[in-house]
């Protein structure tokens, strides 16, 4: 079935979509009242975010706009180091949406909101008219039982600088996608309060932990730098990137220290902790391949430098523009 | 064996300048920091390889009206959409309503054109001798499957002209780092009769890190000397890949051609042969070159008379995100990459 106009009427047709869709997969106590707000149980700070997800296509290799609307709040949640609870989400559907794909869209949000303990507490449905495009906004709450413990202006002088897993499957899988191009690139598309609860658990201290999405780990780390008026320098030759990503980086001119990734986190620790934080990243799930990268170290501050393969020094600045394929 | 990067570091010999003349060098040699590895003495210098960067602000111009005229799609790659002409880039273009597509090979302009016949689809083929053979088989191609609704706007260049260009009007210039990418296409011999004339050693590169610090060190101990050396031999001969030669030749013939900065150079074009003019969307003539900027220096920076960072705009007037010339827009630009890299050497 095609969505149409009356789909967002507030009508009967409405209602239909939100009964054989929305409520049969995000089934829960607080949504089944099906009141103008959610009214649920709280905590004496809390972290909120909200995030927007028009990626296309829809469906790719390890994921779906559905599973990466909920990692997305999560993981910005996480980051924060609160625990995610509970999310919202709104739906803005083009007129000719397909109900089939829209469905297997909400099924996946439900199970990684199931996988990464939210609950979807509320939501809401528009139908505007264009090609059929799907777009969710997500905005989320997360409990902070300490107050807030860290920020990206926390890094200092000897802490260590950790990577959850390689860089680059999500954007190359998505790019492989719109370009036509066969190969088994798989988006790391995940939530990431796991690693993030791990971490807390075992008392590790960390300063800041960002999750590295658009602009790439660059952008996150020259963040870190300037905030914290430090430098950070990083081994290329510790960076994780699987063979193949780095290939195909290679005949397009990417690079993946700029490349968009949708389940991975940076963290800087203090000096002590690496190989607490290192065994705590590595023993979660999503973190198995994770890696001591680089260190805050002396230097000019607000700086980012990478101590390249062949033993040069480049300096990293934030992504400029968006990484174009080489024309020669 | 020679500890070669020892050598390039602790290097105190006679200061020497080396000229990189492939975009893709450029960026390779930024991505792996090795200006930090050699000796104050040794200077690397961007030359005129980035193709964007040499293209003159009328050929943008012609791109901007071709994609304004209704029934025409201006096909191009992405580097091309940010660099501004006279005072239009495409991107302004596409934004007031004119027909511009992103592709990522020349070769995508067949299947847009298969499926619309009702418009006419114009690549932007810029270019050197690596790329022209890519449009010998779009034309190929297009005229094997009767599809008549592709053009081509040409603005495609040949090194060694430039090359020469750079030794006979400015000089000091002390070793060439020869494309990798052209060389594979034309083969080494091509640089034999610059070295010989200018008694200055080539030394043909790949592009990897070490693979260019080794080039460097052979164009370091030769200097003074003529002499091409072959330092990629996995992929480039001394005649170089004659069936994509052929293949130009069958559709391109040689022309003068402008290059930002530098005016007309004699023979260091392509255009399209008389037989198969019909593909051409108004290359001629295309020499005009004002910069939107007058205080815009890509054409010394273009031919190493100045580094980036002595134009008076870099970083303050042109940056990335408004960038004033084509060298600050592609990512093979010399001015990019000092930019992005806070290069200073």
């Amino acid at each position: 079935m095609k969505i149409t106009m009356a789909h967002g009427s507030g009508g009967k047709a409405t209602s239909e979509l939100i009964a054989g869709i929305f409520a049969k997969h995000f089934d829960n106590p607080v949504l089944a009242r099906m009141e103008d707000s959610a009214v649920v149980p709280g905590a004496a700070t809390i972290a909120m975010t909200t995030d927007s997800f028009v990626v296309t296509p829809l469906f790719f290799a390890g994921g779906d706009i559905g599973r990466l609307s909920v990692c997305g709040t999560v993981n910005d949640l996480a980051m924060s180091g609160a625990t995610p609870k509970y999310l919202t989400c709104g739906f803005i559907l083009e007129e000719g949406a397909d109900t089939e794909e829209l469905e297997k869209i909400v099924a996946s949000m439900a199970q990684t909101a199931a996988e990464a303990g939210v609950t979807i507490v509320a939501g809401d449905t528009k139908v505007v008219e264009g090609k059929g495009g799907i777009y969710i906004n997500t905005s989320g709450v997360g409990f902070l039982p300490n107050g807030g413990i860290v920020s990206s202006a926390n890094c200092a002088q000897g802490d260590v600088v950790l990577l959850s897993g390689n860089l680059g499957d999500h954007h190359a899988a998505i790019l492989s996608a719109r370009m036509s191009i066969s190969n088994t690139i798989v988006s790391d598309c995940a939530p990431l309060n796991g690693i993030v609860s791990a971490l807390l658990k075992d008392n590790v201290k960390v300063k800041a932990m960002r999750d590295v999405t658009r602009g790439g780990l660059a952008t996150v780390l020259n963040e870190f730098a300037s905030a914290s008026q430090c430098c950070i320098s990083l081994h290329e030759d510790r960076i994780p990137v699987s063979d193949q990503v780095r290939g195909f980086c290679g005949i397009l001119g990417l690079d993946p220290l700029y490349m968009g990734n949708e389940g991975k986190m940076v963290a800087v620790v203090a000096k002590e902790d690496a190989q607490k934080a290192l065994q705590c990243m590595q023993g979660s799930q999503y973190g198995e391949n994770a890696a001591v990268i680089g260190e805050v170290i002396a230097g000019e501050a607000g700086t980012l430098l990478l101590k390249t393969d062949i033993g040069g020094i480049r300096i990293l600045t934030e992504l400029y523009g968006e990484g174009l394929p080489r024309i020669c | 064996m020679i500890d070669y990067k020892k050598y390039l570091m602790e290097y105190d010999g006679p200061s020497v300048r080396l000229m990189e003349v492939c975009g893709t060098h450029t960026a390779q040699i930024s991505h792996c920091g090795i200006p930090s590895m050699l000796s104050p003495q040794i200077q690397l210098i961007s030359g005129p390889g980035c193709p964007v960067c040499v293209t003159v602000t009328s050929y943008i111009d012609r791109l901007v009206e071709l994609c304004m005229e209704p029934g025409t799609v201006v096909v191009t790659f992405g580097d091309m959409l940010r660099v501004t002409g006279s005072n239009q880039s495409l991107n302004d273009a596409k934004a007031a309503g004119g027909q511009v597509q992103m592709v990522y090979s020349p070769m995508d302009t067949l299947k847009l054109a298969a499926a619309d016949k009702t418009k006419t689809f114009v690549f932007a083929a810029v270019g050197f001798e690596t790329t022209t053979p890519i449009y010998a088989m779009l034309l190929k191609e297009a005229i094997q499957s009767d599809i008549t609704n592709i053009k081509i706007l040409t603005s495609l260049k040949t090194m060694p002209p430039v090359i020469n260009w750079v030794c006979e009007k400015q000089g000091g210039i002390d070793g060439f780092l020869a494309p990798g990418h052209v060389s594979v296409i034309t083969g080494s011999n091509i640089f034999n009769e610059l070295s010989d004339h200018y008694q200055i050693p080539f030394a043909v590169a790949g592009f990897e890190g070490e693979q260019i610090l080794t080039a460097i060190y052979a164009l370091v101990r030769r200097q003074g000397k003529a002499g091409v050396m072959n330092l990629y031999p996995s992929a480039v001969t001394a005649q170089g890949n004659e069936t994509a030669q052929h293949a130009v030749e069958k559709y391109f013939m040689p022309c003068d051609a402008a290059w930002r900065g530098m005016g007309v150079i004699a023979d260091s074009g392509m255009m399209l042969r008389e037989e198969y003019r019909m593909f051409d969307a108004g290359s001629a003539n295309l020499n005009a070159d004002h910069g939107a900027h007058s205080g815009c220096r890509c054409a010394q920076v273009l031919t190493g008379a100045l580094k980036p960072t002595e134009c008076p705009l870099f970083g303050t007037g042109c940056t990335p995100q408004s960038p004033q010339g084509a060298c600050m827009v592609s990512a093979e630009g010399s001015c990019y990459n000092y930019f992005v890299n806070k290069r200073k050497r």
